[in-house]
């Protein structure tokens, strides 16, 4: 038996556009340099030069989001059921909408929105 | 107290239900497990928004960025624009809500006899022309207010002041807390005050996991996480797929006679999970959960009735939670 990895479709272009590929690891880290060597290049797009978990990518093991698991360091085991999703919480597009309407990027710090800057 | 100055007034104070026979089974001897649901559909327009509606407008109006006869803009098609369109006609504002064409029936209808304007931006393009609409509604109406409830702390606030409160007055043995995660603003409010009154508390999150389409971005970069999201505050988060939210949205009407929306139920799913490791464990657990809304609003989806499967296609596509 081999760890379940469900792949969001903007990510499908690693994995020839399958859905739901094979890994193996002890931990999460283990699990993407696995995926690396054979999906080459999507281990970029899930952690960032510094190391880190990208800002908008979330990992849930069995449905529960690795960052409060250990992060990379997040234990794996045959069986287990990883899932990838981008970032967009409750729902894509009142989030977008929203932030354009703000003018801001999403990486602005929290604070109440000034209405004279419209 | 039942009686109130106006239906404002009327917001919060919302039930605290236990769940007898949805909690689970502990041995004898063991000490007891509980579930409890506060049911935040008994909110004046039915649902959970309408707390943190209340505060971001009162709040604007005491900093002086909203008066009488402004027009407030939102970009929500949701329980948050049906809450502010109340807010909004009791207290003498224009409403105006930016959505996609391929809304329900329902949302138009409700927003539309709270008084509510609805500009329509294509389906067709996605959220990539939702986008453009509300960018080109702003640029033509700069004087329009926005509230902006992904980054607004009134909204977190809101739940600070009063959701938090209202559980411990109502339960002071709590020991888990489990809501949605949407904008964050009820987990990050209610998570806070709990954390400062309550030793060792959990905070737990049900994020709802949606088809598809709704992650529909074109890169990793279009992602988004709400400005007033601070992780510190949740100890546990939980990917609620829509075949199990819907499986415990049907159970909590069947078993407990609660008839609630969708995201209620991926809510009851992740704390039965809590709940079930409290009882592996031997530990003590009230854990108590958010009924978000009721299920009105979803009837028309049809995935209240049929088998598992018809209704997680019935729901393919579509912002159940």
């Amino acid at each position: 038996m081999a760890i379940e990895v469900r792949v969001p479709t903007i990510l499908r272009s690693y994995t020839g556009g399958q859905k739901v590929v094979e890994g193996a690891g002890a931990t999460l880290s283990g699990l993407i340099d696995d995926l690396d060597a054979k999906h080459n290049g999507i281990k970029g797009r899930l952690i960032t030069p510094e190391g880190g978990l990208h800002r908008f990518v979330n990992i849930y093991v069995n449905d529960e989001d690795v960052r409060f698991l250990g992060a990379l360091d997040a234990k794996v085991a045959d069986g287990d059921s990883v899932t990838i999703l981008p970032a967009v919480a409750g729902g894509a597009l009142g989030f977008a909408a929203a932030a354009a309407l703000l003018g801001n990027s999403s990486n602005r710090p929290a604070a109440a929105p000034d209405p004279t800057e419209g | 107290m039942a009686r109130y100055e106006s239906l404002l007034d009327a917001a919060g104070g919302t039930p605290l239900v236990g769940l007898p026979r949805l909690s689970p089974t502990v041995p004898d001897g063991a000490p007891p497990v509980r579930l409890w649901a506060k049911l935040e559909d008994r909110n004046p327009t039915g649902s959970i928004k309408d707390r943190a509606a209340l505060f971001m407008v009162r709040e604007a109006e005491e900093a002086g960025r909203l008066r009488p006869g402004d027009t407030i803009l939102e970009p929500t098609s949701g329980n948050t624009g049906i809450s502010l369109a109340m807010v909004a006609k009791l207290r003498g504002y224009r409403l105006v809500c930016v959505m996609p064409e391929n809304v329900s029936a329902e949302r138009v209808q409700i927003l539309r006899m709270y008084g509510a304007e609805i500009l329509f931006s294509p389906a067709a393009g996605g959220s990539n022309q939702a986008v453009a609409t509300a960018k080109q509604v702003a640029a033509e109406h700069p004087d329009w207010v926005m509230l902006f409830q992904y980054g607004n702390p009134a909204n977190a606030r809101a739940h600070y002041e009063t959701t938090g409160p209202e559980l411990l007055r109502d339960l002071p043995t709590i020991t888990h807390f489990v809501a949605g995660l949407g904008t964050t603003g009820t987990l990050m409010g209610t998570g806070r005050y709990l954390r400062e009154k309550v030793e060792g508390v959990e905070i737990i999150a049900a994020e709802p996991r949606y088809g598809e389409l709704v992650y529909g971005l074109r890169n990793i970069d279009e992602g988004y996480v709400p400005e007033l999201y601070d992780a510190t505050v949740l100890n546990r988060r939980f990917s609620v797929g829509t075949r199990d939210a819907v499986l415990r949205t049907r159970q909590l009407v069947e078993v407990e006679g609660i008839f609630a929306g969708f995201s209620s139920g991926a809510i009851l799913h992740a704390a039965l999970a809590v709940a079930h490791e409290a009882v592996k464990a031997g530990r003590r657990a009230d854990v108590a959960f958010v009924i978000a809304d009721g299920g009105w609003k979803y009837l028309s989806t049809g995935a209240y009735g049929g088998t598992l499967s018809e209704a997680e296609d019935a729901l393919e596509g579509q912002l159940w939670a």
